[in-house]
Order: C-alpha cells, then sequence, then structure tokens
C-alpha cells in the first residue's frame, strides 16, 4: 500500500487558503512599499549625508545583510519586549521585513546611483536646480532604471522570505499549510500546493513589476 | 546557442512544471516491509521525540539530551535488541514523517479519533495533561474566560486542538511551531496565556522567570502514548509487551519518579 494522493482532503480549506494569500500580500505590499521609500533615504544620505549620519546607515545595512532575516525578525518579536517594545506579530512581521529590504535595496540603490553619470549632476547645477531636486527628478530616476531589476528581485525576495513570519504565528500562506497538513495529515499535498502559489505569485509579481518597468522608464537606456 | 528571450521563458515555464510535476510522481512510491522485521534488520529503531519538552526532553549541561521519554526510548532498544535512534520531531511533522518511515515509533503523542485514522496508538506509558496557564493577575476560570485573551500553543498538538474547540470566536490563538516558542511568547509578554502540559510548566517555573506561570483550569487529561505506522501491529504488539513488562517490574514507576516527580498512579 503506497501512499494515496488526495487533494480533496483540502478542498474546504479553501477559505482559509485565501486568508494566508491576503496576508502574504498585504505584508509585502506595505513591507515593499515603506522599504523602498526608506531605501531612496537612506542611499541619500548614504552618498551624501552628514559623516556621523552616513555611518550609521552604512553600519546598519552591514548588520542586517550579514544576519539570517528569522534572527531579525525573532529580536523584533521576542526580544524587544524585554526593553519594553512589545510589538504585535503583524507589527512586528512588517518591521522585520521593512527592515530588511530598506538594507539590501540601500546597497542597491547606491550602485544604481554610482552608475549615473556625474555630468548629470554637473549639468543640473549649471542649470541652477538645486541639489535636492537634481536628486529626486534628475538622478533618482535613472538610478532606478539602471537597477531596476534587482529591485523587483529583492522585493520578490523579501516575499519568498515572508514564510518565514508564520514562526511568530501570522497566520501568512506558510502558517496556513503548516495549519491544514497538521489537521489533515496530507503533507505532500497540501505543501504542494503551496508552493505552486509562491511560484505563481512571484512570478505574477515580476510580470507585473516588468510591465510597470516599461511603463516608467519608456525611452530610458536598460 | 543563443535562445531568444520569447523562447527561454517558455522553456523555464514547462522546466519548472516538469520538476514539480516529476516530484509529484516520486511521492508515489511502492510499500516497504513490515517494520519489526527491517528494525530488527537493521539493528537500530529510530524514536521520534520532542527535542525541547521538559521533562520528556531536554537539553541537559552536559549537552546531551535526556528526559523521561529518552530512557524509555533507549529501554525499549534495549528490549528490543537493538539500538535506539533519537531523531527530533515538531508537532506537525511527526505523523508524516511516520508515514514515510522517517521514524518507526513516536512517543509523547497523545490519542485523538483523528490520528487513530491515521496511526496505530499502543498502550499510554505516561501520564500527561494539559491546562491553561497564565501568570497571578490575569483572572480566567474556564473556557469562557479565554474571551478576547491571547494564548500561545504548539500548532498540531492536542493542545492546539482541544483549546481550538473550546475557545470563544474572540479568543486569539496564536500557534508557534514548537514548545520554545510558546515558552517565549509567554515570557516575554506576547500572549497572555499559555496551552501546554502541567510538566512544562512546572520547569518553568524551576528557572525563576519574571511572569509565573500558575495553572488556571485543565484542559484536557491525555496520558503519552507511543505512535506505529496504520498497519503495523507486529511492532505495535511487541511495544506494547515491553511496555507491561516495564510496568509489572517497576521500570516505568521508577523513571515516573525520578522524571516527573511523582509516581504513577496505582491504576495507570
Amino acid at each position: 500500500m503506497g501512499y494515496q494522493l488526495d487533494f480533496g482532503a483540502l478542498a474546504g480549506y479553501f477559505g482559509l487558503f485565501l486568508q494566508g494569500l491576503g496576508v502574504t500580500l498585504g505584508l509585502t505590499a506595505i513591507s515593499a512599499s515603506l522599504g523602498i521609500a526608506l531605501s531612496i533615504g537612506g542611499a541619500a544620505t548614504a552618498g551624501w549625508g552628514r559623516r556621523w549620519a552616513r555611518n550609521v546607515v552604512l553600519a546598519y545595512v552591514e548588520l542586517i545583510r550579514n544576519t539570517p532575516f528569522i534572527i531579525q525578525m525573532f529580536f523584533i518579536f521576542f526580544g524587544l519586549p524585554e526593553i519594553g517594545l512589545k510589538l504585535t506579530a503583524l507589527q512586528a512581521a512588517v518591521l522585520a521585513m521593512t527592515v530588511n529590504l530598506t538594507a539590501y535595496s540601500i546597497e542597491i540603490l547606491r550602485a544604481g546611483i554610482e552608475a549615473v553619470a556625474p555630468g548629470q549632476r554637473e549639468a543640473g547645477a549649471a542649470l541652477g536646480i538645486r541639489p535636492a531636486e537634481v536628486f529626486v527628478f534628475v538622478v533618482l530616476p535613472q538610478a532606478v532604471a539602471n537597477v531596476y531589476p534587482a529591485l523587483v528581485s529583492q522585493i520578490v525576495m523579501t516575499m519568498l522570505e515572508s514564510a518565514v513570519v508564520s514562526q511568530i504565528a501570522v497566520t501568512d500562506l506558510t502558517h496556513v499549510a503548516d495549519l491544514i497538513q497538521s489537521r489533515t495529515y496530507r503533507a505532500f499535498e497540501t505543501y504542494f500546493v503551496i508552493t505552486v502559489v509562491y511560484l505563481v505569485l512571484a512570478v505574477a509579481l515580476r510580470r507585473l513589476f516588468a510591465l510597470a518597468g516599461r511603463r516608467l522608464f519608456a525611452g530610458r537606456a536598460g | 546557442m543563443k535562445i531568444p528571450a520569447s523562447r527561454r521563458s517558455t522553456l523555464q515555464w514547462t522546466f519548472a512544471l516538469g520538476l514539480s510535476l516529476g516530484l509529484a510522481a516520486i511521492g508515489m512510491r511502492p510499500a516497504a516491509a513490515d517494520a519489526l522485521e527491517s528494525i530488527t534488520k537493521a539493528g537500530t529503531i529510530k524514536i521520534g521525540i520532542f527535542e525541547d519538552f521538559p521533562p520528556f526532553a531536554s537539553l541537559g549541561s552536559d549537552m546531551k539530551i535526556q528526559g523521561y521519554d529518552v530512557d524509555m526510548a533507549e529501554k525499549l532498544a534495549a528490549a528490543l535488541g537493538v539500538k535506539a535512534e533519537l531523531v527530533g520531531i515538531t508537532g506537525q511533522n511527526r505523523i508524516p514523517l511516520l508515514g514515510e518511515g522517517k521514524v518507526d515509533l513516536l512517543l509523547s503523542i497523545g490519542h485523538s479519533e483523528e490520528r487513530a485514522q491515521v496511526v496505530d496508538f499502543t498502550k499510554p506509558y505516561a501520564p500527561y495533561y494539559i491546562a491553561v496557564m497564565g501568570p497571578k493577575e490575569i483572572d480566567v476560570k474556564d473556557a469562557s474566560d479565554l474571551a478576547g485573551k491571547t494564548i500561545a500553543v504548539n500548532r498540531g498538538t492536542l493542545e492546539d486542538t482541544e483549546v481550538t474547540k473550546v475557545a470563544p470566536p474572540t479568543a486569539d490563538i496564536q500557534r508557534y511551531s514548537d514548545y520554545a516558542g510558546v515558552i517565549s511568547a509567554f515570557l516575554s509578554g506576547q500572549s497572555q496565556l499559555m496551552v501546554v502540559g502541567n510538566d512544562v510548566g512546572a520547569t518553568i517555573l524551576a528557572k525563576n522567570p519574571k511572569i509565573e506561570p500558575v495553572e488556571k483550569f485543565l484542559l484536557l487529561t491525555s496520558p503519552s502514548d507511543m505512535a506505529v505506522k496504520k498497519g503495523e501491529t507486529a511492532l505495535q504488539t511487541k511495544v506494547d509487551e515491553i511496555l507491561a513488562g516495564m510496568k509489572k517490574d517497576g521500570t516505568l514507576n521508577d523513571m515516573a519518579v525520578k522524571w516527573l516527580k511523582q509516581p504513577l498512579a496505582k491504576d495507570f
């Protein structure tokens, strides 16, 4: 008697699947928006901020990039309450994902900014445009266009890494999968379905960003 | 050979899909030999235990796992004439691991109707009861008092199914993947209450934490059984025999006194 596949056993949990999917997508959307916004500020600081500010940003980036995401998340969720800062599981998840994405995006954006010809900034200054405006309207769009695929990859990676928030009892897709599996004992079917869902999500996200990229950067190189 | 982008993505898609289906096909494996026979032939029995579940199993200061379950596993293996190989399991993966033959026997598993559909239980070998625990200040006398509270529980265990059954809809049940998570959540204040076995509570108290877990009310008395893969009657009968012998000659009682700090009830 071999293992009988039975996908029907999962049918009753469809609503739960959708809930988990919603949580995963929501977490990704919020942390991606916040993360990219913060990383623009971080990259600007790392490039042109005061010395102390630059060091803080660089230290933060090194810390986050060289430690595991799950440890960062556990620290925020289990560790911070000890010094008085208690966040709910969802808040901790968003914070951890944002902090993580921001650090990686700062590095990516810095590379993108460096790849923008310095002549652009000089031309902006020559035209009398304020440095801050030169950065936002001239340098930044070109920088983002330069590293767009890398940024999208990072966002997709954050979405896939979000599976780890199931460890702090956030009811995301992975948590729902574990729950269903522990009730139906159908490990193969459950994890197969979840894998396919993550696969479709990742591909769909990339396609979506690719379309958006073509609209945003029409006419620019790369 | 440069594959054009459009063709490349189709290729990638077909490859990914093919890989997934291939893995699915691997899932349909043929049957295995009788478990008792394979164990005796291999000379080892793989026994699945929780790795962090005091006093049944926990890491001692010498970095070795010790506890009631560890002693039980070793005595069982000795009686079968083989070596014991301890495999760490979690509440969620233990039954799939048993089904796939990655472990031959599970310890510390409580009896339930749903589980009886997929595994075969032996007689109980350890007393165990499940209670809701919380700090002194919170007043919880029965299931209805759970309304609006956060409760930490280990996913996929009887604590999980029991508290889900009796808790009111406004109770916020947080399911962690192991006891360490549950205890961390409780001690850090992320959960107001936790549902664990009485022994786990006693062990935490011994470590003198900031929040003292006080037993609020009993959820379920559920002695720990052992479980084998469904259909492995030879192994099940042999284990029951060995267990009966251990009860008769007092070995089981000695273990209870050593790890659970009290002798077994007369009618256990």
